[in-house]
């Protein structure tokens, strides 16, 4: 069963419809599933959530979630939705309580009704319960925003850009929280600009430029990638890096963390590689071979 | 209606948290409608006056002394050089020059008719023909007393004279504060009751929380109505405690009933507030709100006939204060003040008010779009 079936979808902006934010988007996201959609900023992904949420109109295509059109049945897709949206929307001058006693009360339900659906996560806000929502902490707020975002059981779960903005260890617990939901039957759709998040998900579609380059499991997207690749490091990384480029073997290199990560262009590259690291000795060069990450897929098929 | 419920309570919890929200309710109308009165006065006082005495003789001195105790004019400035008193109106010194020529009490006395000549500072236009008014009437005055002294028995008097004698009706005294204070309760209701209005679903927008409304199931008129609703009281709480300044400060009992003044209050406030949501609904951010509904205001009352007459405007601004709807309320705040009227008296301008209301508020129903 698809709970959101998205098929052609063209957004532009501007007035003469020159900036396409949305360039022709059709996926499927399967229901009880964890979507994410990765990107890099000025992708589409806010867009594309808010077309969904029934915010937005696009300018093409047909998108249903659960069975319900966008554009027509939007009133049924609002008492079923919960949208947790890139910036902090909660009233700042309620408290934590008043803000989710709001949200549950104009979707005709209570607190105490929807409890265990939010316990995980609430229990940890709730000490401060009667605090301003604007006070709160980051990982506070954003922990705030997605039970008013679930108060009311819904049954797609939209979070654009959750954990921008949130600390590591927050980021964790947010993802820790997000399985526990998915268990619940929940299907999550979840933007991130960030590439280590998309392990996290059950299938991700990587977007730039309003495109989705590639939609599969984490896995099935790390096993596309066919080329040999290798990590380089030395003294002279600046040089390395130029010397490297050079090179007829070389598919692409770019810096990654402490090393330079080369791709090759088939597997003779590797002990051409070898050679190279031979004579450049004095450099104190190391290489070793990787696994590529989802990253290092998402770079690749940019460059495609 | 249980939705509406929510968002009230919500909309008021907001309100009651915002300090500057109720200073503005409680500290805007006592200072507006306890200094203002004061100042707002159509009465030209204190003109500062120049004389060129050229004369010097016992009639001009007289009417010199009949000028300065009137109470209006100050005498700034006493000469025999016409060019010095000028000199004293282009320093800012003087505002009117009263010239007594050569032979003023001769020729008064011998040929039955003398001149005087009055020159005014026109930079001040409503200071310099009121001051001029006042001085001619004085003068006039002054020749009547030298006539009835030099009438020596009963006689016909040779020439014609019209007297008007006038009686104020409604406001005998002619007190001003009884038909401003009433005015400016108008114009401040206007001033918070639109501020309010504008910057509030603009605020939602700019913090983002319309986001979150909008993927609710909450229909337009529910969120529209329970924005309007708590302002709507709020400016009726306004309203009672101007009522209560009026009171207390200038002794102001309307003649009419509270229940005109506050029917029409609700009315009037419903479509004012309507304006202000419609403006809060256009606007992008509170900075573009506040300038749009400052605008809006400055017409509103520049045209509102509460320091100048609607009458005396020309025919394309009268029909601007057609639409104006501070225009129909400071008529019938003095209407029903000052004259006593009841609701059948202002029937007509409830139903306009009434249409003011529905369209605006229809109109903010609309424009609000919870999708893009």
């Amino acid at each position: 069963m698809q709970a959101i079936i998205i098929e052609n979808i063209i957004k532009t902006y501007g007035k003469s419809k020159d900036v396409m934010a949305l360039n022709n988007i059709s996926f499927n996201v399967q229901k009880g599933e964890l979507f994410g959609i990765i990107g890099p900023d000025g992708a589409g992904k806010t867009s594309l959530f808010r077309i969904l949420t029934t915010l937005l109109l696009a300018d093409s295509g047909k998108a249903t979630v659960d069975g319900f059109d966008v554009v027509k049945a939007y009133k049924q897709i609002r008492k079923i939705v919960g949208y947790m949206s890139g910036r902090f929307s909660l009233y700042p001058d309620l408290s934590v309580e008043e803000n989710l006693n709001f949200f549950a009360t104009i979707f005709n339900t209570s607190i105490k009704e929807n409890y265990d659906l939010i316990k995980d996560i609430y229990v940890q806000i709730e000490p401060f319960k009667n605090r301003k929502a604007g006070q709160l902490s980051g990982g506070m707020k954003q922990k705030l925003a997605l039970s008013c975002a679930l108060i009311h059981r819904p049954s797609v779960l939209f979070l654009d850009e959750p954990t921008t903005g949130v600390d590591a260890v927050s980021r964790k617990e947010f993802w820790e929280m997000l399985k526990g939901l998915k268990q619940q039957g929940i299907t999550i759709l979840v933007s991130t600009p960030y590439m280590d998040e998309a392990d996290l998900c059950d299938k991700v579609a990587l977007m730039q430029n309003g495109k989705i380059l590639s939609i599969d499991t984490p896995g099935g997207i790390i096993n596309n990638f066919s080329n040999p690749l290798w990590a380089v490091k030395s003294s002279q990384m600046f040089h390395l890096l130029n010397d490297i480029t050079k090179q007829d073997f070389v598919k692409d290199v770019y810096p990654f963390g402490e090393f330079h990560h080369v791709v090759m262009k088939d597997k003779s590259g590797e002990t051409l590689l070898k050679n190279f690291v031979q004579m450049h000795q004095e450099d104190k060069m190391q290489i070793k071979e990787l696994k590529p990450n989802i990253e290092d897929c998402f770079i690749a098929l940019m460059k495609n | 209606m249980r939705t509406i419920k929510f968002i009230l309570q919500k909309e008021f919890r907001q309100i009651f948290r915002d300090a500057s929200i109720l200073r503005m309710i409680l500290i805007m109308p006592i200072i507006q409608l306890v200094v203002l009165p004061w100042a707002a006065d159509y009465e030209i006082k204190n003109i500062k006056l120049a004389v060129v005495d050229q004369d010097r003789s016992e009639y001009s001195r007289q009417l010199i002394n009949k000028i300065t105790a009137s109470g209006y004019f100050n005498l700034a400035h006493y000469s025999s050089s016409y060019n010095e008193a000028l000199h004293q109106i282009e320093s800012d010194k003087a505002d009117l020059i009263l010239q007594i020529p050569i032979q003023f009490e001769k020729e008064l006395v011998k040929e039955n008719e003398a001149t005087l000549f009055m020159a005014m500072n026109a930079i001040n236009g409503v200071k310099a023909s009121l001051g001029g008014t006042y001085l001619r009437t004085i003068i006039q005055n002054y020749n009547k007393n030298v006539r009835t002294e030099w009438i020596q028995f009963p006689r016909f008097n040779p020439e014609t004279q019209i007297e008007i004698v006038s009686s104020s009706w409604y406001n005998p005294l002619m007190n001003y504060k009884y038909f401003m204070v009433p005015g400016i309760l108008v114009i401040l209701l206007t001033l918070i009751g639109m501020n309010l209005a504008s910057i509030n679903i603009v605020k939602e927008k700019e913090i983002g929380t319309i986001e979150q409304i909008n993927v609710t199931p909450i229909k337009k008129y529910h969120f529209i109505i329970g924005k309007l609703i708590p302002f709507w009281v709020m400016g009726l709480v306004v309203l009672t405690i101007g009522i209560i300044i009026s009171r207390v400060f200038y002794g102001i009992i309307p003649l009419g009933s509270f229940v005109t003044i506050y029917v029409f209050a609700a009315v009037y406030l419903l479509a004012l507030l309507g304006l202000g949501l419609l403006i809060s609904t256009y606007s992008v951010n509170q900075q573009q709100a506040m300038l749009l509904s400052f605008f809006i205001m400055m017409i509103f009352i520049l045209l509102g006939g509460l320091y100048t007459s609607i009458d005396s405007m020309p025919e394309w601004a009268k029909w601007i204060t057609r639409f104006n709807p501070v225009t129909y309320f400071i008529e019938v705040m003095r209407m029903v003040v000052l004259k006593g009227s009841s609701l059948i008296d202002i029937k007509y301008h409830l139903l306009k008010m009434v249409a003011f209301a529905v369209v605006f508020n229809s109109w903010a129903i609309f424009s609000y779009k919870k999708r893009s």
